[in-house]
Parts: structure tokens; sequence; C-alpha cells
């Protein structure tokens, strides 16, 4: 049941990813290139993702639990700091070189493009090195 | 490469995120964001947790398959960038979302849709050297 709610809600995501043309990078691309092929589609997104997202999470962050596991995982950190700046500003630089995004591109794996497998194993990639980097930064701070 | 703008496609395509978004937390008490969820994929010491986050990559994958059934075509992916451009954007996007904590699912949405400080700047972050990036490559490096 767990399993089968996960891969629908997947589903439903992929899905949307799909429709909305955050799947195609060209798209995304058009969107960041305001001097030039500028293609405003992606603002849509956000704005229908959000005006569902917000009244949806006020309603069900109010229950005491979630229906099918024993609580809400939110993150605990509300700390700003230069890690979440400049790592954020790093992940833009990637995204508009590239033109996917993680969640445009896991989508985009079912349609079968080497391209975006290619991105995949890449982003996976720079994930191990920042978990990599990320670890030994922590040995050396001191006990 | 220009694209059509497609505002009621991605509004559509967004409204049905912002619902998966929902649903995640509803019913599994969870954020949906790309980045929380791949990197969580790379560890392999909580079976449960695993199995989910298959699951739901395994839906989004299938998202393009169900969008193939609806309309006869799966959804377009042009790459208006060399492949060499995917990797080098891809490891960046991974180091990136690993030390920024998310991308755009994660904060762009989610957190987003919780009033999140921190997804806040991270949005504005990564939005704002996403345009940079590209009016860089663009317009000042001319591909």
């Amino acid at each position: 049941m767990r399993l089968l709610s996960a891969f629908a809600i997947g589903l439903i995501f992929g899905l949307g990813i799909a429709v909305s043309g955050m799947i195609n990078p060209a798209k995304v691309l058009n969107f960041f290139d305001l001097a030039g092929t500028w293609d405003p589609s992606l603002a849509f997104v956000m704005g229908g993702a959000l005006a569902v997202a917000i009244p949806g999470y006020r309603l069900v962050l109010r229950q005491p639990a979630p229906a099918l596991d024993t609580r809400f995982q939110l993150p605990d950190t509300r700390i700003i700091d230069g890690r979440l700046v400049l790592g954020s500003a790093t992940f833009g630089v990637g995204w508009g070189i590239a033109g996917f995004c993680p969640g445009g591109a896991l989508p985009a794996l079912g349609t079968g493009s080497l391209d975006v497998f290619v991105f995949i194993l890449s982003l996976i990639l720079g994930l191990l090195i920042a978990r990599h980097m990320q670890r030994r930064g922590l040995s050396r701070k001191p006990a | 490469m220009e694209t059509d703008f497609t505002p009621w496609a991605s509004l559509g395509g967004g409204v049905l995120i912002g619902l998966a978004a929902v649903l995640l937390m509803g019913l599994h008490g969870r954020i949906l964001g790309a980045t929380g969820i791949l990197s969580g994929l790379l560890r392999l010491d909580d079976p449960a947790d695993w199995s989910l986050r298959a699951a739901l990559v395994a839906g989004m994958a299938a998202g393009p398959l169900v969008f193939l059934l609806v309309t006869g075509a799966m959804p377009a992916i042009d790459l208006p960038v060399s492949l060499a451009e995917v990797i080098l954007g891809g490891v960046i996007v991974g180091i990136g979302v690993s030390y920024g904590g998310g991308c755009t699912s994660g904060h762009g949405v989610c957190g987003n849709a919780r009033f999140a400080r921190r997804s806040m700047v991270a949005t504005v972050t990564f939005m704002a050297t996403a345009f940079a990036t590209v009016f860089v490559t663009r317009h000042l490096l001319g591909a």
C-alpha cells in the first residue's frame, strides 16, 4: 500500500513535469533567456504548483500525523548561511548550463533519452563528490 | 531554439506537481524534493525508506509513458546544448543541490509552499544565477 501510493504520487509528479514542459531543457533554458528567445511558461508551472501546495500543505500539516506514516519529516534547520546560498548559487549555474534540474530529469528518464541518463549519472557524481567533500570537512573539525 | 509559450499546459502541469507534493506530505509526511529523494537512494542503510524512494522515482519515470498513452507522443526533450555541457551542468547541479539542501521541487515548490525562509532565499539565489548563466553562455560567449 505504501509503495503503491508512492508510485502513484511519483506518477502524478512525473506527468505534471511532462505536461508542464519542465521536462524539456530547451523550454527551461528559454525561460532564463530574457534577452533572447524568452518563453515565460515556467512561471506558470511554479504558479500552478504553489496555488495547490500552499493551501494543501496548510490543510495536511494541521493533521496530527500523515495517513500512512507516523510523523511529518520536515527540515528542522532554519539557518540561512553561506552553505545554503553558495550551494543554491552553484545549482543555478549548473541548471543554466545543462537545462535540466533534478525534478525535471527524474521523470525524463522515462522517455529513454540517452542525454537524460548521462545527466542523471553526472548529477549522481556531483552528489557523491559533495558528500565526500562534506565528510572530509567534518573530519577536519576538532571533536 | 524558439519554444512555444504554453501557459495552460504549464499551469495544468504545475497543478499536478503541487498535488503530488501535497499528497506525499499528507500520506507519507515527506517533502517532495528530487534532490532529497535521489540522495536518499544513494544510501542503503534503511531498506523501507529506500523502497519508498525507489517507488517514487519509478512512478516519476512512468509519467512520460502515461503522457505517451494519452497524447500518442512522448513529451519533447530538445537539448540545445552539447553533451559536454550536460555532463558539466549535471556535476555542478549535484554539488550545488547537495550543499544548498534542495532544488526546484524541494525548495522551489515544497519549501516556499510552507513559507520557509531558507527556501525563499535558495529559490531567489538559484533563479538569479540561472538567469545570469544563460545570459553569459548565450549572449556573452555567444553559444
